[in-house]
């Protein structure tokens, strides 16, 4: 059975609609990224799921059983889930371990088996020899660990994290998308994930939900996403990208001023009247000779501008009598002058065609 | 099933709340107001009590120099704050410690026992400053009469100036440094840079503080009765007081106090609106650098200056008051054989109604400050976590008492309260509710600024955890709250312990508290006795701040918000 099931979730506040029938299912173990600019809904939807929002329309179950709907709404605390917050929400008045046994008091454990528990899961996320400090005493990425530690020791049914890395500082970000999938590799709670930032969202992740105003945009697996996006908004938003507008004429797909054969593309029965790709700016290769074109198709164009990044260049190209300005990255080797003539190879395979407006 | 879901135990708590939060703001406002159009006898709709209040020149006569002397203390107020906020503020002068706690002490001393103070300084021929200027000069009289409108708008002023030094340095405080050098870069001297940029940019505080001065000059009874009456003239309070010597109009009473209430309320509003304009905005910015400007030789005459107000607001009053409490006759001066603790036991000891007053001072103003505080507390909970609708609304129901003086909020619970269903005059408690509700937005805006600085999120982790709503607050929010509810708590139970305006409407035989005492002492004559009084609110008031300081910071008291 599945373990969370969202069915056509609103929410409304006042005139404006904040989340739009949103619907998603988690088997249980599944770790789901919410992803998507400020403002999207996704934060929202979590704190639905928490129970401390009620839905205006739509219902959420939990392992067969409706906990939330329009109605009724069964509270937080009855839920039996753990989540993270932006701010960590460390009890600053209570020690380490004692934040970490507060859940366990609420379930009226022993004494001991708190005691063990607390000891156990403050090891895992390494802070067994900070337990008895206050919160205050910590760093930043200390708290985020005891936050961690205080909801796991629970085994919720599901976890869901706010954007709990929003507050830390890069280099401890990127170790800490790393210690939540380790942790959730080691634990396997249903999760889900809030965040603005796409590298967490595909570090840790098992499937991504891309939001938009308050509505899903695409779910899928964190490669998948990036490789086939299917709106021009998820497209822009999953790394950089191209966006390539043309029509169907015949066997052709024409764009600004060149085309491209219909059938290179992967489905080209699928295409027709007016169409959007996406293509990546490493999909695309810069050649000084014209390539064999076999599969590819080849363009010719001009560099207009041109910066240098250390791990790769950053190359805008101009195709020929075209007022587009297609972005490339080439590897550090691959040098080019700005205004040099250049043959751009276009694979029309890696060209993701995209749901029209 | 349904008993676990959207049913909330807490609802019940919290309306129960919002209920006693009508009955005490809401219902004695609504009964003021319906008082005023009714019948004495017959409790018809009528107009006869407007008739009544204003028909009669006396009656107008007192509203005229009520605002008389509100307009002349506020002026006296500017010009006694203006310039010592600014000296601590953004000069080099020494002493500003001392200064500033001249201020503080001035603050802290009731108004009424200022008054006396002002009677054993002033007072025709016999006080102090009269005998030393007939000492002095061999002359026959001397030339102070405490007993006038002068003098009352000065003791007004004396005790009202905090304010507009408390509103004035807070808003220079703001003002960075680079506000001014911008000005001096463009060649500008030292004064007209003060005069050109750093008052403009405080001059919104400054009128919302006379604002403030003002009104807080028209609503005050204690100095007013004490100095008017003896005077042979009378301002609106004491008037309202009058009508209420036995058999007591409350209608005409209540129907005499709206336009004080009119004013006040659109004054406030007033006041409200100029702070909030676009003006004050540069004052809420980043403070930035600030360097103090330098005075020079100018220093020492500007510290005098602020030695002399505070001398006259604090220094010479605490000392007369000081002989006074611990003399056998004032009147025979400073000497040892004149020094004695009989007042004192008398007050504390020897005499019943005062023993049993100084005990109903603390355990009134004890309870009041509970009260105001759970409630206010509450209130700010309800409407930060929106628990139910309109919570907006029950901000202003709390904070309206703010905007309400005291004489008027006593009226509303006289006509309230002295009827069935809810008879509470000539208990305790209508002192108790009527302190607590007079104190309550003093509670709330604390209780507010104390709730918002704790993390919403800390009391959700909470109950995600499996807490409910009143686990969570009692083992997280309430720990959080402690250290800033005991500085509210302090803030509340100053105020309740001197209040006078409204307990002098409500007491009755047995209720009495010092305050009142006092006032009812003062025709007596008995100036050592009243002295002892005065001097154990002092005291005892000093001890809280002094605790208030240890737990909340040195500003608690005098920062805007305390107003």
């Amino acid at each position: 059975m599945s373990r969370l099931v969202l069915t056509d979730v609103s929410r409304r506040f006042g005139s404006v609609t904040a989340v739009d029938r949103f619907s998603l299912t988690l088997p249980p173990g599944e770790f789901v990224s919410l992803l998507g600019p400020s403002g999207c809904g996704k934060t929202t939807t979590l704190r639905m799921i928490a129970g401390f929002l009620a839905p205006s329309e739509g219902t959420i179950a939990m392992d067969g059983r409706t906990i939330s709907s329009p109605g009724s709404t069964l509270p937080p605390e009855k839920r039996s889930m753990s989540m993270i917050f932006q701010s960590y929400a460390i009890w600053p008045n209570m020690t380490v371990a004692e934040n970490v046994a507060f859940g366990l008091e609420v379930r009226r454990l022993g004494r001991a088996e708190i005691q063990t528990k607390v000891a156990k899961i403050l090891d895992v996320v390494q802070m067994g020899h900070l337990a008895a400090r206050y919160p205050q005493e910590l760093s930043g990425g200390q708290q985020q660990r005891v936050a961690l530690a205080r909801a796991i020791v629970v085994q919720p049914a599901v976890l869901l994290l706010d954007e709990p890395l929003s507050n830390l500082d890069a280099n401890l970000r990127e170790e800490m998308r790393y210690e939540i999938r380790r942790l959730h590799d080691e634990f396997h709670i249903t999760t889900v994930y809030v965040t603005h930032d796409q590298a967490e969202a595909m570090v840790a992740s098992d499937r991504i939900a891309v939001m938009n105003q308050g509505r899903i945009e695409q779910v899928e697996a964190p490669r998948a996403l990036y490789a086939r996006p299917r709106t021009r908004f998820v497209a822009g938003f999953i790394g950089r990208t191209n966006l390539l507008d043309g029509e169907v004429r015949g066997d052709e797909v024409v764009f600004d001023r060149f085309a491209i054969a219909r059938r290179a593309f992967a489905e080209p029965a699928a295409l027709a009247g007016r169409v959007s790709f996406s293509l990546r700016p490493q999909s695309i290769g810069l050649h000084r000779q014209p390539p064999p074109a076999d599969r590819a198709s080849v363009v010719q164009g001009q560099i207009t501008q041109r910066a240098y990044l250390g791990e790769h260049w950053d190359y805008t190209v101009r195709p020929a009598g075209s007022a587009l300005a297609l972005r490339v990255t080439a590897r550090p080797h691959e040098v080019f002058e700005v205004d040099e003539k250049v043959w751009l190879e276009l694979d029309p395979r890696q060209m993701a065609a995209l749901e029209p407006e | 099933m349904a008993s676990d879901r959207s049913f909330d135990r807490s609802l019940v708590v919290w309306l129960l709340l919002i209920a006693l939060l009508l009955l005490l703001v809401v219902n004695p406002l609504a009964r003021l107001l319906w008082a005023s159009f009714e019948h004495p006898e017959t409790g018809a709709f009528t107009l006869e009590n407007y008739a009544a209040a204003y028909g009669r020149w006396r009656y107008v006569e007192s509203l005229i120099n009520s605002l008389v002397i509100g307009l002349a203390a506020a002026v006296v107020c500017t010009v006694f704050g203006v310039p010592m906020a600014w000296a601590v503020s953004r000069t080099d002068m020494p002493g500003k410690g001392l200064v500033w706690a001249a201020v503080l002490g001035t603050f802290i001393m009731p108004n009424y026992l200022g008054a006396v103070a002002w009677i054993l300084m002033a007072g025709p021929n016999a006080g102090w400053l009269n005998r030393i200027y007939t000492g002095l000069t061999g002359t026959s009289a001397g030339p102070f009469n405490v007993y006038s409108m002068t003098g009352l708008v000065l003791v007004i002023a004396c005790y009202s100036f905090p304010y507009m030094f408390v509103f004035t340095r807070s808003a220079l405080d703001l003002i960075s440094s680079e506000m001014e050098d911008a000005a001096s870069t463009l060649g500008a001297g030292a004064l007209r840079t003060t005069l050109r940029v750093t008052l403009p940019l405080a001059l919104p505080a400054i009128m919302g503080a006379f604002i403030v001065v003002f009104l807080e000059a028209i609503a005050l009874f204690g100095a007013p009765a004490l100095i008017a009456l003896p005077a042979r003239f009378q301002v609106m309070t004491t008037t309202l007081w009058q009508m209420f010597e036995f058999p007591p109009r409350v209608q005409v009473a209540a129907a005499y106090a709206m336009p004080l209430l009119l004013i006040t309320v659109f004054l406030f509003w007033l006041q409200y609106r100029i702070i909030a304009r676009k003006g004050f905005v540069a004052l809420t910015g980043k403070g930035g650098e600030r360097r103090m400007v330098r005075l020079g030789p100018w220093r020492w005459p500007l510290l005098a200056y602020c030695l002399f107000v505070t001398s006259l607001s604090f220094f010479m009053p605490m000392l007369v008051v000081l002989q006074a409490a611990f003399a056998r006759a004032w009147g025979r001066g400073f000497s040892w054989d004149n020094v004695t603790l009989r007042n004192l036991r008398f007050v504390l000891f020897d005499q019943t109604a005062t023993r049993a007053a100084t005990v109903n001072t603390f355990v009134y103003a004890a309870a009041a400050s509970v009260i105001a505080l759970a409630l206010a507390l509450a209130i700010a909970y309800i409407v930060a976590r929106r628990l139910v609708p309109f919570g907006r609304v029950l901000t202003y129901v709390a904070m309206a008492p703010f905007v309400i003086p005291g004489i008027v909020l006593a009226i509303g619970f006289y006509a309230a309260y002295t009827t069935k269903p809810l008879l509470l005059y000539g208990t305790a408690w209508i002192l108790i509710l009527a302190f607590a509700t007079r104190f309550l937005p003093i509670a709330y805006s604390n209780s507010d600024a104390a709730l918002r600085s704790i993390n919403p999120e800390l009391e959700d982790a909470a109950r995600i955890l499996g807490a409910g709503r009143l686990l969570a607050l009692r083992r997280v929010v309430a720990p959080l709250l402690r250290r800033g509810l005991a500085g509210a708590f302090i803030l509340v139970f100053i105020p309740a312990t001197r209040e006078l305006s409204s307990a002098i409407f409500l007491y009755t035989t047995g209720t009495q508290v010092l305050s009142v005492l006092l006032f009812d002492k003062s025709d007596e004559g008995n100036f050592e006795v009243l002295s002892s009084m005065g001097l154990i609110l002092v005291v005892v008031t000093v001890a809280l701040v002094l605790v208030g300081f240890r737990l909340v910071g040195r500003d608690f008291l005098l920062k805007r918000t305390a107003t």
